[in-house]
């Protein structure tokens, strides 16, 4: 393939320019756009919830948010409740952000940057989740607020017992492993989402620069379904961990059923 | 071998190599997800929901294979 057909394929997000020395990539200029209309069918949620005659998007927004509902209610129970802003809003936000990246015109407007003081071509938008940036920071408030929970439900000292406990001396080396894996999970959270939207994005760039017509459209579907899937299993996964960690039982030394 | 050709097996075989474990592991989960559903039928969105998981837990292990891939190929 020659230098000037090879399609786009850049593993980081490129920056676009700069505001006082901060600069704006991409991927960060789309996630303000779907950040702007996430907040704002937020709001009109909110208004239409208390005037009276409501309208059709308002009926639709309940649907999506009763489902969701009733899904988390089947992990977490009596204890949704408390939990469901966060979880819903994980959903959301990374469904919005996954099925953004195959809006038209996303990562196909090119613009001219200066990088490195030479001009090259590089994608207005970028789906924000196919910027490692974002799905660590994702991941990262998860897998720490699951922690914070375990606290807040537990107690600090149950929350240490859950690693450490006297009375095993094995504990102290299950429980290094098991702090390890709490770091872990950070990683797989952050890799998974990462990988899965920006292999769609490479998959969906290489089919349009062999087949230029129709062919990628079966593949848009499959990105959908996917796009879809990931937000669903981030959100499920953080409602079983919340779950896992506030849960008492598990203190009593009784890990048979943890995985 | 020059070092081009080498990252291009380097690439293919990630992907070839990093492809084989979880395609046998989503076998795995999807016939006894089948079989679970054939065993109760009225548990099919219960079975559904966690087969989902299930799968996204080892495609994970592909996608990482992927991301090196990608890596190594593009950077």
């Amino acid at each position: 393939m020659e230098e000037g057909q090879k399609p786009h394929i850049s593993i980081k997000a490129e920056k676009i320019f700069e505001i006082f020395g901060l600069s704006i990539t991409n991927s960060f200029l789309l996630s303000f756009i779907v950040f702007l209309i996430f907040t704002l069918g937020a709001l009109i949620y909110y208004y239409q919830s208390k005037s009276k005659n409501k309208s059709s998007f308002y009926y639709f927004i309940n649907f999506i948010v009763k489902s969701l509902y009733d899904l988390f209610y089947s992990v977490l129970k009596e204890k949704t409740d408390y939990f469901f802003p966060l979880l819903a809003s994980f959903f959301i936000f990374i469904l919005l952000q996954n099925w953004s990246g195959l809006l038209p015109g996303v990562g196909s407007l090119l613009i001219k940057v200066k990088e490195h003081g030479e001009l090259i071509s590089a994608p207005l938008f970028r789906a924000n989740t196919a910027d490692l940036n974002t799905t660590l920071a994702l991941a990262i408030i998860s897998v720490f607020l699951s922690q914070f929970f375990a606290i807040k439900y537990l107690g600090f000292k149950a929350y240490v017992a859950k690693f450490y406990r006297l009375k095993e001396p094995v504990s102290f080396f299950i429980g290094t492993l098991e702090i390890i894996s709490e770091f872990s999970k950070v990683i797989s959270f952050a890799f998974r989402l990462f990988g899965n939207v920006f292999a769609g994005k490479v998959l969906l760039t290489i089919i349009a620069s062999l087949i230029p017509v129709l062919a990628s459209f079966p593949f848009l579907v499959l990105e959908l379904f996917v796009g879809f899937i990931q937000a669903l299993v981030f959100s499920m996964l953080t409602t079983v961990f919340i779950s896992v960690s506030i849960a008492k039982h598990h203190l009593e030394g009784g890990d048979k059923n943890d995985s | 071998m020059t070092a081009e050709v080498a990252k291009f097996f380097a690439t293919a075989l990630t992907m070839a190599v990093g492809a084989i474990a979880p395609a046998i592991s989503i076998g795995i989960i999807g016939s006894k997800a089948v079989e679970a559903l054939g065993r109760n039928p009225e548990a099919e969105s219960a079975i559904r929901t966690t087969m989902i998981l299930a799968i996204a837990f080892a495609e994970a292990v592909a996608i990482y294979a992927l991301v090196v891939a990608l890596i190594i190929k593009f950077v």
